[in-house]
């Protein structure tokens, strides 16, 4: 039988949860035969959705939740991040590298969740929220597509 | 987060160590700028061997800092990052502004 698990998290804004939550994830992910860099690389990418959420999506406000679901199927993790905060008005700017609406940033959360992850799906309406979908499959290599031009 | 800063030959020596995310940012950030404020740093030299992730929140920290000390000519010098923060440091381009050097000597050699 194909080997499947899955896992929610639901917790609040807190910064403090961010590592919480790409250790959890790791852990769960560790199931299957990733290599100890394969999971570093799904940390970061955790923690830049997370991260996401609780700067953009809430402004910050640390008395929201932030969904974390996870599954493993036979040889991919499957991951999605959800917010009920306030959305993005425009995907494909947002997804575009160095794009940033706060000028303290560099733009490349989304850039790191494309190269450490595959299928990157980004659903989102202003005022709802935002959802992220990701997924990792053993043994890819993760594409690595540097800013360099 | 652990860190520790030290004022040397010009150069602020910098040493956090742990998971560096946006739950340290502000606590980093502050303490460099207080450090930047107080002494009469010309370069920045961030020892990162004992730090075992970064995401993009600290890239900002490291990015702003960067650009306070090279406005008046400052350099910024990164030192032994392990492999998983050198691979986001080479990924977010930071590398094209920064130099990198093996230890603190050899970064304040550079800097001279
Ligand atoms: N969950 C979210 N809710 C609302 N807006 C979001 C969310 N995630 C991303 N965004 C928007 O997309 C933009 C790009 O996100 P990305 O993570 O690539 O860069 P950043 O967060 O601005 O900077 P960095 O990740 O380098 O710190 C953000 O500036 C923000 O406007
Ligand atoms: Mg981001």
């Amino acid at each position: 039988m194909p080997f499947t698990n899955q896992m929610k998290l639901e917790f609040l804004s807190i910064p403090a949860n961010i590592s919480f939550a790409r250790a959890t994830v790791a852990a769960f992910a560790s199931q299957l035969e990733f290599t100890l860099s394969d999971l570093e690389e799904v940390k970061v990418a955790v923690s830049e959705a997370v991260s996401n959420s609780i700067i953009h999506g809430y402004r910050n406000a640390q008395d929201r939740f932030i969904k974390v679901y996870a599954k493993l199927t036979e040889n991919t993790l499957e991951l999605s991040i959800e917010d009920d905060g306030r959305g993005i008005e425009n995907i494909d700017k947002a997804l575009q590298p160095a794009f940033t609406t706060d000028p303290e940033r560099l733009g490349l959360g989304f850039v790191f969740m494309q190269s450490f992850m595959e299928n990157l799906q980004v659903d989102s309406l202003p005022g709802r929220g935002t959802l992220v979908r990701m997924s990792r499959r053993v043994g890819a290599r993760a594409v690595h597509n540097s800013q360099e031009h | 987060m652990l860190l520790d800063i030290e004022f040397k030959q010009d150069t602020l020596l910098v040493r956090p160590g742990g998971e560096l995310d946006l739950s340290v940012a502000d606590f980093f950030r502050n303490n460099l700028e207080e450090s930047l404020d107080r002494e009469p740093a010309t370069n920045i030299v961030f020892n990162l061997a004992q730090v075992s992730f970064v995401d993009s929140s600290v890239l900002g920290v490291l990015l702003g800092r960067y650009k306070r000390v090279s406005k008046k000519g400052g350099k910024v010098i990164i030192v032994s990052p392990q492999p998983q923060v050198r691979k986001i440091l080479e990924l977010s381009g930071l590398f094209r502004i920064m130099g990198e050097s093996d230890s603190e000597a050899e970064a304040l050699l550079k800097l001279g």
